[in-house]
């Protein structure tokens, strides 16, 4: 494309005042907003002593937990939309005939791989059952890769830890879903 | 007996001398520290605060960190590249570090000490490794021109393109922005009538008139020519991260590439120090720290904390502007030194000396408090008329338009043509 084209718009640039040619003011105005960040409040924290502040908990997307229905059992039904919508394949479900008359399937063994996980939320949009929510924990450490790859119990005691502070976020329960 | 060991002099200037490195070495690693609280707080961040007393839990606001940095810095590995020039690879920083010390042989740091009988010392011992040295302004210049010689040797022993741009563009920048620091000195010379730093100090103490007051725009240029000559931002071309990754110590790492940074943050001090002393009347604060000789301890101390005190400020000031101010263009600093402050460095030691030789007609004609009114009045004139005369002459270092007739195939056409 030319500069001659007429598709472009040129947009000039408004010639210098006699102000900003002198450079004092521009100079002073920059210092200031320098003096001004020098002592305004500070937006980190000193991290294991202080706990950042999550904005909204139920939005955040930080570690996984399988919520529970009302009886205390997984709400899951191993129908693999989560696995599916996963952009790095981190999840991995082994799907059972379920004992339970509600539902015909049951997830046998879920996991997922922490370390592989991008923290998207995909998989959270694509649970029909709202079985799978991300927590606003955002510590995730471990020793090990293995220690990393959080199976059925781990994700489900996640819960067990997070359900009074963050509710699920089904409509219902005043959650953004 | 008494020829076996060293004089008193002697002694006295080697305490001086291992007094001097020592407190600006610790007060080198302790600036670093500063800087980067600096940088952390304007940009919202808490900075380095953990560090403390090592193997306890005492973090101290931070204050081991200079050790800690110092540490890791010299436990690193000394790597040399193969492709480098092994000497002169070598030399460049040694070189740099020596004139950078060295430099401070010539600047007084406090007034003097009072007089101490005990040790045989009768007159008041002033606080310079090289007390009476009559060419100190001369002496400082030329180690820090020899300083420059120093980065320029580093970019190019490193035999890599990023260091060898960044030593030209240090070369180049700091020949051109010696000529301004050097005018905006003359006027000082002219109007203190010696080259010693300790005698303009005391020029302005005497009158209690710092030369920023009676020559604003000498001060203004000396000010904008020693942040280029510091190479801090936003003159900082010679190491532009963003352009040529580290610039002329691309190559080096380890305790060599400390003593480039360990100069660099001299150089700073330097030009503090230089800014302190000439313009912001040293050691001198009205109404504290008297004018005359020193005769007790108290007055020693108080004005070793003035000068102290005033260093430190402007230090602080030229790690704020680090942060307020972006980097210059290449052409826009050339033309900043040679349009700009030339001319105006010029328009200052013209005034300064007609001020000076027409000084006792002045008095004679007017009475001395009208003529010294008279005399700080006409380079404030001539400050503020050169300032708008500049903004207003000068090309405008922001054109930044594209030649619009011009299309990147006719350029390529003109190229293939010519």
């Amino acid at each position: 494309m030319k500069p001659t084209d007429p598709a472009i718009t040129w947009i000039e640039d408004k010639p210098l005042n006699l102000a900003e040619r002198l450079y004092l003011p521009l100079f002073l105005q920059g210092l200031t907003t320098t003096a001004r960040h020098l002592v305004s409040p500070k937006v980190t924290v000193s991290f294991p002593d202080e706990r950042p502040v999550v904005g909204n908990p139920l939005i955040y997307r930080g570690v996984h937990r399988l919520n529970r229905d009302p009886e205390g059992r997984v709400k899951c039904v191993a129908c693999f939309l989560c696995a599916t919508a996963c952009p790095a394949h981190c999840i991995d479900i082994v799907a059972a005939e379920s004992p339970w008359p509600d539902r015909e399937k049951y997830p046998e063994s879920f996991q997922i791989d922490e370390l592989r996980c991008i923290f998207c939320g995909m998989c959270e949009e694509a649970c029909p059952v709202d079985a799978i929510e991300l927590t606003s924990l955002l510590d995730l450490t471990g020793k090990s890769r293995e220690e990393m790859i959080f199976d059925k119990e781990k994700l489900l005691s996640v819960y067990d830890r997070t359900k009074d502070t963050e509710p699920m976020k089904s409509a219902a329960m005043g959650g953004t879903l | 007996m008494s020829d076996l060991l060293p004089s008193t002099a002697t002694l006295v200037a080697l305490i001086k001398i291992a007094a001097l490195i020592g407190g600006l070495m610790t007060a080198a690693a302790y600036l670093v520290l500063v800087e980067r609280w600096m940088a952390a707080w304007v940009q919202d961040r808490k900075g380095p605060n953990r560090v403390g007393i090592p193997l306890t839990k005492i973090r101290l606001f931070g204050l081991g960190q200079p050790l800690a940095d110092g540490l890791k810095i010299i436990l690193k590995e000394d790597f040399t590249p193969k492709h480098v020039d092994k000497v002169l690879y070598a030399a460049a920083p040694l070189m740099l570090l020596a004139a950078s010390l060295a430099i401070f042989a010539a600047i007084p740091f406090g007034s003097a000490l009072p007089p101490i009988p005990a040790l045989g010392l009768t007159a008041e011992e002033p606080l310079l490794v090289a007390p009476n040295l009559d060419v100190g302004v001369l002496w400082v210049f030329a180690l820090s021109s020899i300083a420059v010689y120093g980065v320029l040797l580093g970019g190019w022993a490193s035999n890599n393109k990023y260091g060898f741009l960044g030593g030209l563009r240090s070369s180049a920048q700091l020949v051109a922005y010696e000529i301004p620091l050097g005018l905006g000195l003359l006027g000082v010379v002219l109007a203190a009538g010696s080259l010693r730093l300790d005698r303009i100090m005391d020029a302005q103490a005497s009158t209690g008139i710092w030369y920023v007051f009676a020559q604003p725009l000498g001060f203004v240029v000396f000010l904008i020519a020693s942040f280029a000559e510091a190479a801090r931002l936003p003159f900082d071309l010679p190491e532009a991260e963003q352009e040529l990754v580290g610039g002329y110590h691309t190559e080096y790492s380890g305790i060599k590439l400390l003593l480039f940074l360990v100069s660099e943050f001299l150089h700073m001090v330097t030009a503090a120090f230089l800014i302190v002393i000439m313009f912001l009347g040293g050691w001198h604060l009205w109404g504290i720290t008297g004018s005359g000789p020193v005769e007790t301890w108290w007055i020693a101390i108080i004005r070793f904390l003035v000068l102290s005190a005033k260093i430190f400020g402007v230090i602080l000031f030229f790690m704020l502007v680090r942060w307020s101010w972006p980097r210059f263009r290449f052409d826009q600093l050339m033309s900043l030194a040679w349009k700009v402050m030339l001319p105006l460095g010029l328009a200052n030691l013209v005034t300064v000396a007609a001020v000076e030789e027409f000084r006792p007609q002045l008095v004679e004609a007017l009475g001395a408090g009208t003529a010294g009114c008279v005399a700080i009045l006409i380079p404030w004139g001539v400050f503020f008329g050169g300032w708008i005369a500049a903004g207003l002459l000068t090309p405008s270092g922001v054109d930044n338009a594209p030649i619009r007739t011009h299309g990147p195939l006719d350029v390529e056409h003109e190229l293939v043509e010519t």
